[in-house]
């Protein structure tokens, strides 16, 4: 019984759980369940990645209305894989929160805390699994709101302005999104993916087709941070709390990339895509953006704003292989969405440790930790490592299936890129490994806020959570039966010429 | 020619409206006039909904004898979850500004960058 | 049976130098215990890799399938000749280097010395894994491995000089494997589908032309540990490290590291004999003879002794370079040959140099002056390895040279043997002024450049483990058979 409204149970649990939550006292009640719902659609996510990972597809017909007239949830390899990303990451992000979100957030806010926190869940859940377009823009502004809402619970006052920039952009995203979408329908009278992607082909040529493709795609660029629609990204990711920064940055990106891709390959399809210039544009700016967002990266004090300039970079990879559009390309990009919120959030963690101790994310204030926070420091260089692309972790399943892409359609100049951008991940990730590995020069050149804190490792609600993405990290970079696997099983679906 | 311009006449309003909702978003530093102006950006969405359901000589979709051609509902609906959706917005973006108004005591974006950069 | 028991063997190499540095971290805080595990764990180790060579001689190549990444892309350990060379040199070395290591880091009152057990240890791991590699993919993955574990050893005083060479290691060392290596190894996936070593190379007939070229480029220079200029400069940098680093590392592990894998790969990825119908090869032996000989000079302008030799070192590994790139058999075999002597005899003279600068804190050429009397036996080892650098009998150093150069008649390389003959001069030129110094000069007498310090020989460890190195340089010499025939057995396959 439970099982056959497994996809819909995935979206509505935390829904339900949200107003709940909400209305809990405030103290550990509140938190307790979001972690438990959190666990559980975890536990339906594996199970539905199993059901499908032989590649057949469910689909789900919200309140028994046939598709395409009723809302239909269609799962596949594509977006049970992200539904697993997002949950995994909720999974093991909200056992981290308790104690971060103690110290972040006052405490008559943590009830509603965790209620935008669930809605946020939601909404991202909500985006991947329905196949519905209506439906998932509904999706997103509600991921979108309440991850608004939640950047701006941060301490210091920037996170209001970066809250408010961030609303200001992700509206018009979404904005232009729904134009697309609009002028999908007219043309074609439906809403639902698998019945837009069989009537469009024989509207391809027609220009309104071409506006709305145009409009979805710069909409979702937006909510994605593609370069150079990335503004928004760095200080969100800066000053929102630590919990918000490594919930959002392993996931929301993610789940944007996976619209891109379920719109350019299901939708749309990447015929279409071809005979525009889209594929070379995305190729453009991914370059381009791989290497000024990794430069920029290198030059910044605060240790989130240089991985959240890092990320800007890392979906330079994603996007990269969509343009390419190659199944191997595919591939690279669902590998490379999968592991790259692995270390992230691995990386947002430790930092979070390490703000949690010394109250400060400022690089010069985190002179000689590593001696300090061995459990954190070992975090920082297995997640870094794994952000350069070292063998034996997972972004190096990523690059290696990207680099492989791009000589397969001989793009050398991609291939120079990439291994550029790794190189210079190998700069910045070694520019915080240098400062917590050595003792600072002088130290009585020690700031107040170092003075004020302790110099101690982080607790164990801390460490525990990010070692199981530390790990995770090492162990896909071994095992990629599950990512790689799942993904081209994915590939098989999103580009049927293949077979 | 002519006729092609006047018989899309509700479109042209439309884009309109759209680049006078956008412009003020970009242009404008005051940040409730930003909010403003996505509020007028987003109106313009809701016109073109409600103006591709509309079928020649369709009357309005509300069941009669008599009656075959109705205009599609559809789209009326979808709109309805923008407006909730861009009203949650507006609540939400004005709820900041008043937070910046407090934090900052400004609601000029220069001002505030000033008094950020100057940290 | 027998080949189970090879198997676990393979995988006991790898492991227990893992081992080892866990119990290393779980002892920290007891020094004699925890060096009690380290010489154990290296002994323990020797005898894995020696009881592992019966089988190789006899031509078995017993392999282990680890797991795999993806289809086709195993991590695999696949035993043969080469890597049975490299790593029972690596294997003989490492008992005699920790007991050293244990004279210095005492003699010296180093710091964190369990963090430098520690890494040695997994440096080691990685060292046998890239020795033991049965495809491309491992040996990529255990080079990087090496890289990484050896930065803090590097950088182990921690002070501003340390972290700007562990900068300059990390940067070119990683640059170059990610930047080339990686692409190079893609690209031979690309196209080939495969990855394994392979007799008569998976390249073979796969690239012609200036593919070739490019693909030889990106191998040559992907493979930073083989310091072919201008990619040498971490060598130098590296010297920061304390001295048994140097040693055992930056003259025996990493760096042979680089040229092991450059031999294997010309051996088994691209094949012997491709190369040799193409021309595409030839800039590699011209790149390996300047660097043999601008290394060299360089060498003769160093006052800093570990300079002095790791600017030697950068000569000597394009020897093997240059060898590998005669692409005769015999040059082949000296090439194996010349990683066993040439290890030998600088773990030798870094052994000396840091014996020097335990008992006398010296550390420049120009002090040595007399020093000969004060520490006899140091001396005499550092003028055993000296002459095996040179390449004069009685000395390992000469078997290797012999075989290069025959080699090279063979082919009629006219470069590459006036390069041998040329460097074997500037050799000389560099190593005799020190014995001369040493020996035949007197002490200062409390001048102003020298301060008199009474001193004897360093700790009882240190000597000890100089004389053991020195004396296997000598024995290499007269009892060749089994490096020998390993390295024959290299070639054999390629008749």
């Amino acid at each position: 019984m439970i099982e056959n409204h497994l996809s819909l149970l995935i979206v509505v649990l935390p829904l339900l759980a949200a107003p709940i939550v909400a209305v809990l006292p405030n103290g550990r009640m509140p938190w307790s369940i979001s972690t438990l719902v959190s666990w559980a659609v975890f536990a339906m996510a594996c199970i539905q990645l199993i059901n499908v990972s032989t590649g057949s597809v469910i689909s789900y017909e919200l309140g028994g209305w046939a598709p395409p007239w009723g809302i239909e949830y269609r799962i596949d390899a594509a977006n049970a894989l992200v539904a697993l990303i997002v949950s995994g990451i909720a999974a093991v992000t909200l056992p981290y929160a308790l104690k971060s979100v103690e110290q972040e957030i006052p405490k008559h806010q943590h009830s509603l805390f965790y209620a935008a926190f669930m809605l946020c869940f939601t909404g991202l859940l909500g985006i991947t699994l329905t196949g519905d377009i209506f439906n998932l823009f509904v999706f997103l502004e509600i991921s979108s709101l309440s991850s608004y809402a939640l950047i701006s619970l941060g301490k210091q006052r920037q996170a209001l302005t970066a809250s408010y920039q961030y609303l200001i952009m992700g509206t018009i995203g979404a904005t232009f999104f729904i134009i697309g979408v609009g002028l999908l329908y007219a043309m074609t009278g439906t809403l639902n993916m698998m019945d837009l992607s069989q009537r469009l082909p024989e509207l391809y040529e027609h220009r309104t087709i071409h506006t709305a493709f145009a409009f979805i795609m710069v909409g979702f660029a937006l909510k994605l941070a593609l370069f150079p629609l990335h503004l928004w990204l760095p200080n969100a990711y800066t000053y929102a709390p630590t919990v918000v920064t490594v919930f959002l940055a392993a996931t929301a990106t993610k789940v944007a990339v996976y619209v891109m891709l379920r719109v350019i390959f299901s939708v749309f399809g990447f015929t279409f895509i071809e005979d525009t210039p889209t594929d070379e544009l995305f190729m453009i700016l991914c370059v381009v953006g791989i290497l000024m967002m990794s430069f920029y990266a290198i030059y910044q004090q605060d240790a989130k704003r240089l991985l959240a300039y890092s990320s800007v970079a890392q979906i330079g990879y994603m996007m990269l292989g969509i343009g390419i559009g190659s199944a191997l390309g595919i591939t690279a990009t669902l590998v490379h969405l999968f592991n790259h919120a692995l270390m992230k959030g691995a990386l947002f963690m430790a930092i979070g440790a390490i703000v949690y101790q010394i109250g400060s994310s400022r690089i010069e204030h985190m002179q000689g930790l590593g001696k300090h926070m061995p459990w954190t420091f070992a975090a920082i260089v297995i997640g870094g490592l794994s952000l350069i692309g070292v063998p034996g972790t997972a972004g190096f399943i990523s690059k290696w299936y990207l680099v492989l892409a791009a000589i397969e359609k001989q793009h050398w100049l991609i291939v120079i890129v990439i291994l550029a951008g790794s190189l210079l991940a190998v700069i910045y990730v070694w520019k915080l490994v240098e400062v917590l590995y050595f003792k600072p020069a002088d130290e009585s050149g020690q700031t107040v806020s170092n003075q004020l804190t302790s110099r101690k490792e982080a607790p164990l609600m801390l460490l525990i959570p990010t070692w199981i993405l530390v790990v995770a990290n090492v162990y896909f970079g071994f095992n990629t039966e599950l990512t790689v696997g799942t993904a081209e099983q994915a590939v098989k679906l999103l580009l049927p010429s293949m077979n | 020619m002519m006729e092609y311009i006047a018989g899309h006449y509700n479109y042209w309003l439309i884009i309109i409206i759209m680049m006078a909702g956008f412009y003020t978003v970009i242009s404008r530093g005051n940040l409730v006039k930003k909010i403003a102006g996505l509020n007028i950006f987003q109106v313009s969405v809701f016109l073109l909904y409600i103006s591709i359901s509309n079928v020649k000589d369709g009357a309005v979709p509300i069941i009669e004898e008599g009656v075959t051609l109705y205009s599609n509902p559809l789209p009326h609906v979808l709109i309805l979850t923008a407006i909730v959706v861009g009203v949650a917005t507006t609540a939400l973006g004005l709820a900041l500004v008043i937070r910046i108004k407090e934090a900052y005591g400004t609601i000029e974006e220069d001002d505030i960058h000033n008094q950020d950069q100057s940290l | 049976m027998n080949i189970m028991a090879n198997e676990s063997l393979i995988m006991l190499a790898i492991l227990l130098p893992l081992i080892a540095s866990v119990l290393i971290v779980l002892v920290d805080k007891k020094p004699n215990v925890r060096e009690f595990v380290s010489l154990t764990a290296s002994l323990a180790l020797l005898a894995t890799v020696l009881s592992l060579l019966p089988a190789v001689l006899a031509g078995e190549q017993p392999s282990v399938m680890l797991l795999e990444i993806a289809p086709g892309l195993p991590v695999k350990f696949t035993l043969e000749p080469l890597g049975m060379l490299f790593a029972c040199v690596a294997a003989l070395l490492w008992p005699i280097n920790t007991l050293y290591s244990i004279g210095y880091m005492r003699g010296n009152k180093e710091q964190q010395q369990t963090r430098f057990y520690v890494c040695f240890a997994v440096a080691l791991s990685s060292t046998m894994g890239i020795a033991l590699a049965g495809n491309l993919l491992t040996l990529f993955i255990c080079y990087e491995i090496l890289t990484l574990s050896t930065y803090p050893l590097v950088t182990h005083k921690g002070n501003e000089e340390a972290r700007k060479a562990g900068r300059v290691y990390l940067g070119i060392l990683l640059g170059t494997s990610i930047g080339f290596f990686l692409l190079a190894i893609l690209w031979t996936w690309h196209l080939t589908g495969t990855l394994d070593f392979k007799a008569g190379g998976i390249l073979n007939g796969k690239v012609a032309g200036p593919e070739l070229i490019i693909l030889l480029f990106l191998y040559m220079y992907g493979i930073g540990k083989a310091a072919l200029m201008p990619m040498h400069r971490w060598l130098p940098a590296a010297m920061v490290a304390p001295t048994p680093v140097s040693a055992l590392l930056h003259a025996v592990a990493v760096v042979k590291a680089g040229v092991f894998s450059v031999v294997k790969i010309v051996v088994y990825v691209f094949g012997l004999d491709m190369l040799k119908i193409s021309s595409g090869a030839d800039w590699v032996l011209w790149i390996a003879g300047f660097t043999i000989l601008i290394a060299s000079i360089i060498a003769l302008q160093q006052d800093n002794l570990k300079r002095r030799l790791a600017y030697s070192t950068i000569s000597q590994l394009s020897y093997v370079v240059l060898a590998v790139f005669i692409l005769a058999p015999l040059s082949t075999v000296a090439a194996a040959l010349h990683i066993a002597a040439h290890a030998f005899g600088k773990i030798t003279l870094f052994f000396a140099a840091g014996s020097i600068y335990t008992a006398a804190h010296k550390t420049n050429i120009s002090q040595l002056n007399g020093i000969g009397y004060r520490m006899p036996w140091t001396m005499t080892a550092f003028t055993i390895g000296a002459i095996s650098m040179i390449g004069l009998p009685p000395t390992a150093g000469f078997l290797s040279k012999w075989y290069m150069l025959m080699g090279a008649f063979q082919e009629q390389q006219v470069f590459a043997i006036m390069v041998i003959i040329a460097s074997t001069l500037l050799n000389a030129a560099y190593f005799i002024p020190i014995i001369y110094a040493a020996w035949f000069k007197k002490e200062e007498q409390g001048s102003d450049t020298v301060e008199l310090v009474e001193h004897g020989e360093s700790p009882k460890p240190m000597v000890f483990a100089l004389m053991m190195t020195a004396s296997l340089t000598l024995l290499l010499f007269f009892f060749p058979e089994v490096p020998l025939q390993l390295a024959n057995s290299l070639i054999g396959e390629y008749p």
